[in-house]
């Protein structure tokens, strides 16, 4: 201010006062919007971390390590949806596996284009317990990226995955489910 | 006045001494449980309530003698605390502090902590697995089969048994052109035209997941509630140990058809529950057959008026004159009346049968819930009545040609 | 506390009169006068549309509405209720009484206190709008989501949706506006000698409330921005097929949504001990132990959020921690109602209306917090969730804890605002009506819930037939009552037998040494308080 606060009445020092402080307040405000938008993000990598909502990773994981744990079997169920608007049948062509941890696996599943258009989807994967979504590592995914299939084409689509070996040992059955949805472009 | 407060506040607490034999009589509490989870809720539920009911009457007591006693038109005189000292205040204070804190994480914290556990050991030892899809408004159920442990035990495997679960009430009663009717055997609101089918006994791993918005499958006998999120899967448990018919709701705001999406599950001894899966599966069978005959238009009309009243009449209306904007109509719709095949014989884009099968939007895809012969018979009928007059016949190879 | 003499000038003159005295006012009691009004007319339009809600839930069978309409009344009294009844009548509260309790000539910032104000009407024509235009054919009416806007069922709502996220916006920036204006006025216009722990418990209580919403109602508005873009610009953050994730919302949601009982409770808590000392004729015992106990729960009240979606599908370890942190909020309540009841310990009480709203408030709010303390247990709420167990209880929180509270408030200042004192036979019947209905009709809902009927639904099963019935029945005569709540207000505005400065025996106080109704322009020369 280039005023000097002897030339302001008491009410004008106060009103300053005042403002200054509002001011500071409106800086409250602006951190929590931030971080309203901030926890999107957030969320997601919590998510990915503890598996809150059973999301696994969208891109491609490494093998770590080699070692099979041979004295455990995990069993994996899969399923899918086929969600409004998307002209397709999809379904696993395996209802369920039973893998060992650190064992690298391929399951199939089938897509088939029922309409007379060229259609593009995405898969959504899902697991149940949430706790079991991180550990289990894709390796490669048709969920990776968005699928097209031409006019009554069928596509066998693979996943190569693992179940980690960090996987907690009092988890012996998962379900792997994908929804698939119409791509949106 | 101070009578009546008198009166009331005996009255309430003789209520609340009288809470345990309230606790007795089940239709002042929790429906009889009939699984552990749904038992361990119950027992939980009454401690709790026993708990905070013993507090709330301490308390009131307390104020009832201050209200009574230190009152000015009894000549009470005011004793000031003597301006309390910091350490009488903090001793004095720190009193319901530390009574609350042992009720809150000794007495019924040590329970909850079990009982949460429990509710979430969704991993181990289950017989069998049960897919739950929610949809506006219908639940759908498929069997995905036994697990090792529920073939060891001989249960029959459902696995490939998949059906649409809809409310039966008679949508005269419904939408309150008559009184609703009291049947017990079909209670108002409560009963559908498909049960859940569980065996006795088996714990069943509950996956739960949704086509388009959230929904919560509840029935308060089983003391189990999950929700049902589209694109993702979510599980719970249920060991019903008791047969019997059990009802329940969705309890997650799913738009306008949310209290008429019931849930009702026929727990079945090993022996009926294995003839009811061979049923079904023979029943699933015939249906398969029934859809490479060839229809005559008016059996696919009849068949079709069923069908649509029973699953699509909850949006477009017994009339087909549809909610718009958000349901259209069916009546002169561009949809019912534009061809469904074009001239290479495959259906069109934005057909009628296209609409049908893979849904877009609001409107679910039937394929996932309807067989070929009730697609066909609900198309036929939609465009032959309703209003409609276009005159074409579906036949069920046909779609059952087209989805596959 | 004492203070030196307080100027004493009727000054009338410089301000404009008529319609444009309240558009331009930055009087704070014209200001504050305005927000109880319209909280009040909000309650009444509010609590008109739950009584067409119980007369559809008399009986078994739809008779008067469709599912829709039902739905959209559901959600709207809610944010009626909430957003337009009682966050407004504790800010109106704060606007007259505030700057009169702590030797303030007015607000901080005047000027921004009269556009917090005009916000709201604009808002609540937002919210109610879409009923009418459905009327006329436009649109299929309100929100009918509920006033959580879970998504994806809020994606799929038609506009009255976006009316809803436009209004939540502009009630959202009014209440960010009056909570700045509220702490402003809190740290820098207290008179000479009042130092932070001298502050009489409402300003405490509004304090500690102001903060909570600047620091949550933005991540309501985030939330419902991202709701807005997911419907009409593409975006996903609440869709799974674009990555998203409906939950999220709940997150965000409640992050905002919990905190918020604590803003509507947060300002009773202050003016219910100072009301119990008025008429205890005793200074309120445990003014250190409520103040640090209300910064407890202002605390815990952003960590605990998630006991909101217990069935949602959480990992155990977050489901304890939900579940303790939650329990963990009793604790400081404990002490909350400990100093209240020692304050009337020992006590010469006396019973005018303000007295008896207040004990009927703490024997009712009791019954919502201990209720709420059972709701925290996971397993247990599997069965409480989303059924008329939930609806009972947040309705004595916020019926009983945050309504009834701000009654005992409007009884307690109506004479120092209006200078006249209300007819208290019809204050004490108000009272009495209001108290038995209110039990009346939420007690049978505590048991519908544990006989397993969901909340949201427009019609039931037979089995819920009788709770239903007599809940409706109550609901009526407690609705009617406030009829008399409405004609006292008025009266007592009109004229009435003269109120004295101190208005109550023993109202002790910064605002009972002005005159009764006090100056236009208060404390032109502060107050030293020593």
């Amino acid at each position: 201010m280039e005023i000097k606060n002897e030339e302001l009445s008491p009410a004008q020092t106060r009103h300053l006062a005042n403002k200054k402080l509002g001011f500071k307040m409106l800086w409250i405000v602006a951190g929590s919007l931030l971080f309203a938008f901030a926890l999107v993000p957030l969320y997601d990598v919590l998510c990915t971390i503890t598996g809150l909502n059973g999301k696994t990773v969208t891109t491609a994981s490494q093998l770590e390590n080699a070692k099979v744990d041979e004295t455990r079997w995990v069993t994996i169920q899969f399923t899918s949806s086929v969600m409004p608007g998307l002209g397709w049948n999809f379904y696993p062509k395996q209802a369920s596996i039973k893998v060992r941890p650190g064992q690298v696996e391929t399951v199939l599943f089938e897509a088939k284009n029922i309409t007379s258009q060229v259609v593009a989807g995405q898969a959504i994967p899902s697991v149940s317990p949430g706790q079991a979504a991180a550990h289990l590592k894709k390796i490669e995914c048709f969920c990776f990226q968005r699928q097209e299939l031409k006019a009554g084409e069928t596509k066998l689509m693979p996943l190569r995955f693992f179940v980690s070996n960090d996987l907690p040992v009092d988890v012996k059955e998962m379900t792997l489910s994908y929804a698939f949805f119409k791509s949106k472009d | 006045m101070f009578r009546q407060a008198i009166n009331r506040l005996c009255f309430s607490l003789l209520l609340l001494l009288t809470a345990p034999q309230v606790f007795a009589d089940y239709s002042w509490n929790f429906p009889e449980p009939v699984t552990p989870m749904a038992l361990d809720t119950l027992h939980v539920h009454n401690k709790f309530m026993l708990i905070v009911a013993v507090i709330f009457v301490v308390v009131l007591a307390i104020m009832i003698y201050s209200i009574f006693k230190h009152r000015k038109s009894a000549g009470y005189q005011a004793v000031a605390d003597k301006a309390p000292s910091t350490f009488s205040e903090i001793f004095w204070t720190l009193i319901p502090f530390i009574i609350l804190l042992l009720i809150d994480f000794v007495i019924m914290g040590i329970p909850a902590y079990h009982s949460v556990v429990m509710m979430e050991d969704t991993r181990n030892e289950s017989h069998l697995v049960l897919k739950v899809t929610g949809s506006q408004w219908r639940w759908q159920y498929e069997y995905m089969g036994n697990t090792d442990k529920g073939i060891e035990a001989g249960i029959e495997d459902a696995k490939g048994i998949k059906f649409v679960s809809n409310l039966s009430t008679p949508q005269d009663q419904i939408d309150g052109t008559v009184a609703p009717v009291n049947d017990p055997e079909k209670p108002y609101l409560l009963d559908v035209d498909n049960r859940l089918v569980l065996p006795v006994g088996a714990k069943v791993r509950i996956l739960m997941t949704s086509t388009d918005v959230l929904h919560n499958w509840w029935v308060p006998q089983f003391g189990s509630s999950r929700l049902a999120v589209p694109g993702f899967i979510r599980e719970t448990w249920v060991q019903v140990e008791k047969p019997g018919t059990y009802r329940g709701q969705c309890k997650e705001l799913c738009g306008k058809g949310h209290g008429y999406m019931p849930v009702v599950v026929d727990a079945l001894p090993a022996e009926e529950y294995k003839a009811w899966v061979i049923a079904k599966k023979e029943e699933m069978a015939s249906a398969d057959a029934g859809a490479d005959k060839e229809w005559t238009k008016e059996d696919l009309v009849a068949e079709g008026k069923a069908v649509y009243e029973k699953n699509c009449a909850v949006c477009h209306q017994v009339t087909g004159a549809g909610l718009p904007p958000a349901f259209p109509a069916i009546t002169g719709s561009k949809i019912s009346l534009a061809p469904i095949f074009g001239a290479d014989g495959k259906y069109l884009p934005d057909s009628h049968l296209d609409r049908v099968l893979n849904g877009k939007g609001i409107m679910p895809a039937w394929k996932a819930t309807l067989n070929d012969t009730e697609i066909a018979a609900v198309i036929t009928y939609e465009r032959n009545a309703l209003g409609n007059n276009v005159g074409d016949v579906l036949q069920p190879s046909q779609v059952k040609a087209a989805r596959q | 506390m004492s203070t030196t003499t307080v100027a004493h000038h009727d000054e009338h003159a410089d301000h404009p009169t008529g319609i444009m005295r309240w558009l331009t006012t930055t009087n704070h009691k014209d200001i504050g006068t305005m927000y109880l009004t319209f909280s009040l007319i909000m309650f009444l339009v509010g609590g008109a549309m739950i009584l067409g809600i119980r007369a559809e839930l008399f009986q078994p069978g739809l008779q008067l509405m469709k599912p829709d309409f039902y739905n959209q009344l559901i959600g709207v009294h809610a944010l009626i209720m909430i957003f337009a009844a009682l966050m407004p009548a504790a800010t109106g509260f704060a606007n007259w009484m505030i700057p009169l309790q702590i030797g303030a000539p007015d607000m901080a910032l005047p000027r921004l206190n009269n556009w917090g104000f005009w916000l709201l009407p604009p808002s609540a024509i937002l919210l109610t709008l879409p009923f009418t235009l459905a009327l006329f054919g436009i649109g299929d009416g309100a929100m009918a989501t509920g006033w959580t806007f879970y998504p994806p069922l809020s994606v799929q709502g038609g506009f009255g949706v976006d009316f809803a996220i436009f209004a939540v916006h502009l009630l959202g920036i009014s209440s960010v506006l009056g909570s700045i204006n509220i702490i402003v006025t809190l740290f820098n216009m207290r008179a000479p000698g009042m130092t932070l722990m001298k502050m009489p418990m409402f300003a405490w209580g509004w304090l500690i409330t102001a903060f909570l919403l600047i620091a949550t109602i933005p991540v309501l508005a985030g939330a419902v921005t991202m709701l807005l873009t997911d419907r009409h610009f593409g975006t996903h953050f609440f869709d799974a097929a674009g990555g998203g994730d409906p939950i999220l919302f709940q997150h965000l949601f409640w992050f905002f949504g919990h905190p918020e009982v604590y803003i509507l409770l947060l300002p009773v808590w202050g003016f219910i001990p100072q009301i119990l000392q008025t008429f205890s004729r005793k200074p309120m015992y445990g003014y250190k132990a409520q103040v640090y106990s209300l910064w407890a729960i202002g605390a815990l009240a952003v960590v605990v959020w998630a006991h909101h979606f217990f069935t949602a599908g959480l990992p155990v370890p977050a489901l304890l921690y939900f579940m303790y942190s939650t329990m963990a909020i009793s604790l400081p309540l404990a002490v909350l109602f400990f100093c209240w009841i020692k304050t009337m310990w020992r006590g010469s009480m006396s019973f005018e209306t303000p007295m008896l709203f207040t004990v009927g408030w703490i024997i009712l709010f009791g019954i919502g917090g201990l209720t709420g303390l059972v709701l925290a247990d996971v397993a247990a709420d599997a069965q409480y969730h989303n059924s008329y167990f939930v609806v009972a209880h947040f309705h004595y929180t916020l019926f009983a804890g945050g309504i009834m509270g701000i009654m005992a408030g409007v009884y307690y200042w109506l004479p120092k605002m209006t200078g006249h004192m209300y007819n208290e036979t019809l204050g004490k019947w108000h009272f009495w009506l209001t108290a038995i209905s209110f039990n009346l009709t939420f007690i049978p809902q505590f048991f519908l819930g544990l006989a397993g009927m969901p909340r949201r639904i427009p019609d039931y099963a037979l089995q819920f037939a009788e709770f239903n019935a007599i809940s409706s029945v109550a609901a009526f005569v407690l609705g009617l009552s406030q009829l008399l709540f409405v004609y006292n207000i008025i009266s007592t505005v009109k004229g009435g037998k003269k109120a004295t400065d101190q208005v109550w025996e023993g109202a002790e106080g910064l605002e009972w040494t002005l005159s009764s109704p006090p100056p236009y322009h208060s404390f032109s020369e502060q107050p030293v308080i020593k």
